[in-house]
């Protein structure tokens, strides 16, 4: 027992309100999802800032590698034209 | 024929830094960058955490429900924004269990304003309006710090921090309004905090050696000796308005800086409390340490619980 003595890490995404998405707000340690949850809520939500928490344990997120995110992100480099601004509308065409 | 040239790290590094782009967790950065912000940081989580400590002390003695209440709700904020600041400090690879023993041992500082007591219940009312003033003052420059997730956390806290310097002043205009002996006991404690709060913002900027290190790397966005001249500017006139005097014959407006001259802090004391000569330090470490020994069956009971549980829902699965 006494080898493992931190608690796991976890990661915790709070929904400021309905129709909001779930947004990384920090972490904490807890013993299990439960009390991560109840954690949650007495560390990040004091002040009504939250109506749903997820937790996930850290170690179960898997990220994109920093280093590489120039080659990894530069398959949207050279496609302006997937944004509208690309495309030329004459000044009488309304409503577009 | 084109030739790339590949930057180096340090190079990609630094002009993030000059554009304003925040460092994150996993970017690469040098490793005096990565210790300063483990020092600075846990620092600073250790010090929310100690500084519970002398306002608990009031907790059971506050003089109505209400202050009880807030008092409480200050303190419990206190201890969440350890929490904000101890998550920013592991994401550089540091341990909780590492930074507790570093505080324990006594390898690791706390601002030294919280090894002074709480002689009264106006230290409260002192405490909040002029040690949260002077944190706030500090702090709000960090949320555009430079590293992510020490930013973000001290978004949060300031946020929660201007909660704690208002019920802080107005527990001393209330000592203030109030009969001859309460005013005098806000004047006790307003001079009792005055000295030791102008501390807080660090040592003159000649004798603080890291402090060019850090604003070249947009940790610190102004030096010391700045953010205390800001705060003595702050400060006098809220003094001014509770009718209190300042302990200061020295403090003079001087009309060519627009802003006061202030007499010297007292350095010595400074560094004395700093090497853990206040005349609390040691019982914060103890109260501390104690606290911590006293849980670690609370800790451990907590996990086995859960691996146990985690066990049993593996062995149900399985069937």
């Amino acid at each position: 027992m006494s080898h493992q003595k931190e608690w796991p890490l976890w990661e915790v995404f709070i929904r400021s309100k309905q129709g909001l998405d779930h947004k990384h707000v920090g972490s904490l340690h807890a013993a299990d999802a439960e009390m991560a949850i109840q954690n949650a809520r007495d560390v990040y939500t004091r002040r009504m800032e939250g109506v749903s928490i997820w937790v996930v344990e850290s170690r179960n997120i898997h990220a994109s590698n920093p280093d590489e995110s120039a080659a990894f992100f530069d398959p949207a480099n050279d496609k302006v034209y997937r944004h509208p601004t690309f495309y030329e509308v004459p000044a009488e065409i309304k409503n577009m | 024929m084109e030739t790339i040239v590949e930057k180096s790290l340090e190079e990609q590094f630094e002009e993030k830094i000059a554009n304003e782009i925040r460092i994150e967790p996993k970017d690469w950065m040098p490793e005096q960058y990565r210790k300063t912000l483990v020092r600075q940081i846990s620092q600073h989580a250790h010090s929310e955490i100690v500084g519970m400590l002398p306002e608990g002390n009031w907790i059971t003695r506050a003089p109505s429900l209400k202050r009880k209440a807030i008092l409480l709700s200050k303190v419990q904020d206190e201890a969440g924004h350890g929490l904000y600041l101890y998550s920013a400090a592991e994401t550089l690879g540091t341990s909780r269990d590492q930074m507790i023993n570093d505080l324990h041992s006594g390898k690791a500082k706390y601002s030294s304003i919280f090894n002074y007591p709480t002689l009264s219940w106006a230290d409260i009312g002192a405490i909040g309006w002029l040690v949260d003033g002077a944190a706030i003052m500090n702090q709000v420059p960090l949320c555009r710090t430079s590293y992510g997730p020490y930013a973000r956390a001290m978004v949060r806290v300031c946020k929660e921090e201007s909660f704690h310097q208002r019920q802080g002043f107005e527990i001393m205009m209330s000592l203030c309004n109030g009969a001859p002996a309460q005013k005098q006991m806000a004047q006790e404690a307003f001079n009792r905090w005055w000295w030791p709060t102008l501390m807080m913002f660090g040592p003159k900027d000649e004798e603080s050696p890291n402090t060019e290190q850090s604003m070249r790397w947009k940790i610190k966005r102004f030096t010391n000796d700045e953010l205390r001249q800001r705060f003595v500017d702050m400060m006098v006139p809220q003094a001014e308005f509770l009718g209190l005097t300042v302990p200061d014959k020295d403090l003079k407006w001087n009309e060519a800086k627009n802003g006061y001259d202030f007499g010297d802090v007292d350095w010595e004391e400074f560094w004395n409390v700093v090497k853990g000569n206040g005349p609390c330090n040691k019982d914060r470490i103890n109260a501390r340490v104690k606290a911590h020994e006293e849980g670690a069956w609370v800790r451990e009971a907590a996990l086995a619980h859960a691996q146990k549980r985690a066990q049993r829902e593996a062995a149900d699965q399985a069937k």
